[in-house]
């Protein structure tokens, strides 16, 4: 006998799209917020730069000069400026069984759901 | 203009208009994805180098082959609404559709919240140009989301149409400004110096972690299939569109690395906001200026429009489904899009656009693409075994299986580990948020969906079950 879903009402339709809602956004604004979001690119600006010691040749002072900044010092922070591509390795294997135990998750109880919509769909007939 | 009436079995339902062909394809896919060459993709250089930047354009290229040959078989066999998802509904279940769904929905929002945050930039950087700083950025942005969107809401023809005519004008104008400055259109020479004196500043490390926005060059193709309801020939047009849209995008990719990398110190390009408005700035040319300017704005337009269209194909198809509130699932009585869909995804794409930085909303979309192709790998797998080649008419077959799937596994867990290098927080906020969600549909909302509606396909029994 096929399922009979229960008919939702206004309020559970209206609580339900809040509730996606409120979970997408966090997952947004959360790690901004508390100022985790984002990798940090630092700046280690040099003493007294000329765009030879920021290792710009004439070329390329040629095409600062284009974008606006003729001044080296303007550059400075921006040329010197590099991620921070350390990272703890417990870090990286809590990351990895987020991920792989995720799909793992969603694909046992998607494939117990898709049990129940096969039975329903073909019953018994063999097709 | 076939089908628009209701089928027999269920007279009042309405359907969406078949009325897109091959070339809508391309423009739906290029057009969503050809924003990628005018921002985003330099943060790549940012992350490993000029020449890092390079491989990861090519290493992208590869992923989103294996993604355009996979999803070509898959969408031309399953041709409904919602693309991906209709494909995890057949396929792996409703909880993987409803994730899917979600997928797409975030992919595209963030990346429809980033082409506005990219005009609202671009407007204030040429009022800048002319002597006007300080430019509120913000009605601009809003104007972008609220135009697009009423144009969605008036019909996907017209969407598709426009779509078709400015992402033909901006794939131009990138190919306009390769081949001018090729012939000396530029005052400031090409100079690469800086793959010699500065290769890898991150040593090979930097070559994985810019694969990170290298995805952003491309992400978005597999949107073609969002249409597969609407397209007049679904076995023709979706593999004919989407691979003549991954090509293109090849091009364009290589194209646009070429020029940017010649004519902007790597330093300065890694964190430009629009890579290639400013190599047309370096050139000195006016014309070439306004070019850019105007590709810029129509790759933008065209991006954030194609978005639309398919995050409100794929919120519309789980509302239909009861994966959501079913009032989500009206198509409107005249114009037969998904019209309240479109119109409640506007103020979300709002909310990320006004209040979140560029590389954060390009990181969200970029994750939830990834998630997606990861999803891709073990569908692929499970669609051979459950339906083998002889058991049903597929409209393409993709060749070399099971390698494309393998390379494109690979590719993905290469990818997730350059995200995690500087973006870990926000992977693992997203991985939190899915998985909350998948448990609040599993044990809230799935009471509330029809069991045998989840399977519409003419397909025999799958082999297993």
């Amino acid at each position: 006998m096929a399922y009979k879903p229960p008919k939702q009402g206004l309020a559970g339709q209206i609580f339900d799209v809040v509730t996606l809602l409120v979970l997408t956004i966090g997952a947004l604004y959360i790690p901004l917020y508390l100022g985790l979001a984002g990798a940090v690119k630092v700046p280690n600006p040099i003493a007294n730069p000329t765009w030879e010691a920021l290792g710009q040749n004439a070329a390329e002072q040629q095409q600062w000069a284009a974008l606006g900044i003729t001044d080296p010092a303007a550059a400075n922070d921006i040329i010197t400026a590099r991620f921070d591509y350390s990272f703890s390795w417990s870090a990286l294997i809590v990351m990895a069984v987020l991920v792989i135990g995720y799909f793992v998750m969603v694909v046992r109880l998607s494939d117990r759901e898709y049990r129940e919509v096969i039975e329903e769909r073909f019953g018994d007939k063999k097709r | 203009m076939a089908n628009v009436t209701s089928t027999a079995a269920e007279p009042e339902r309405l359907q969406l208009l078949r009325v897109l062909g091959p070339a809508h394809i391309w423009a739906l896919g290029v057009g969503i994805v050809l924003v990628g060459e005018y921002m985003g993709w330099n943060f790549s250089v940012g992350k490993g180098g000029m020449i890092a930047g390079l491989i990861a354009c090519w290493v992208a290229g590869l992923l989103y082959t294996c993604v355009a040959m996979i999803d070509s078989e898959v969408t031309s066999t399953v041709a409904a609404a919602g693309g991906q998802y209709a494909q995890a509904k057949h396929i792996v279940g409703p909880l993987m559709a409803f994730n899917v769904g979600l997928f797409l929905v975030m992919a595209y929002t963030m990346l429809e919240a980033a082409n506005a945050i990219t005009v609202g930039f671009l407007l204030d950087t040429v009022a800048g140009l002319q002597g006007h700083t300080g430019l509120n950025q913000q009605p601009f942005i809003i104007l972008a989301i609220m135009f697009l969107a009423w144009l969605n809401y008036r019909g996907v023809l017209a969407t598709l149409t426009f779509n078709l005519v400015i992402t033909a004008i901006a794939f131009l104008a990138i190919i306009t400004l390769f081949i001018s400055v090729q012939f000396g259109a530029s005052n400031v020479p090409l100079d690469f110096s800086a793959i010699t004196s500065d290769p890898l500043p991150y040593g090979w490390v930097g070559i994985v972690a810019s694969l990170h926005f290298g995805l952003w060059y491309y992400l978005g193709i597999e949107g073609t299939c969002q249409a597969a309801e609407e397209v007049r020939s679904p076995a023709r047009s979706l593999p004919y569109g989407t691979m003549a849209g991954i090509m293109t995008l090849l091009i364009a990719a290589t194209m646009t690395w070429y020029v940017c990398s010649g004519l902007i110190p790597w330093e300065y390009l890694g964190q430009a906001g629009t890579p290639l408005f400013d190599a047309a700035r370096v050139t000195g040319s006016t014309s070439l200026m306004i070019l850019l300017f105007v590709g810029t704005t129509f790759a933008t337009l065209a991006s954030a429009n194609g978005c639309i269209n398919d995050a409100s194909r794929a919120w519309f198809s789980m509302g239909r489904d009861r994966y959501l509130p079913s009032w989500f699932g009206a198509v409107h009585p005249v114009y037969r899009t998904p019209y309240r869909s479109i119109v409640f995804l506007v103020p979300i794409a709002l909310i990320f656009a006004l209040g979140a930085p560029l590389d954060q909303v390009v990181t969200f979309s970029i994750l939830s693409g990834l998630l997606g192709y990861t999803f891709m790998t073990f569908n692929m797998v499970m669609f051979r075994n459950k339906w083998p080649l002889d058991t049903i008419k597929r409209g393409y077959v993709h060749p070399f299986h099971p390698l494309p799937t393998i390379v494109l596994l690979i590719l993905c867990s290469t990818a997730y580990f350059a995200v995690f290098l500087g973006y870990g927080t926000q992977l693992s906020a997203m991985m939190c948020f899915y998985i909350v969600a998948s448990l609040w549909f599993h044990f809230r909302r799935y009471q509330f969906v029809r069991r045998g509606d989840q399977f519409t396909m003419p397909w025999p029994k799958p082999v297993g079950y």
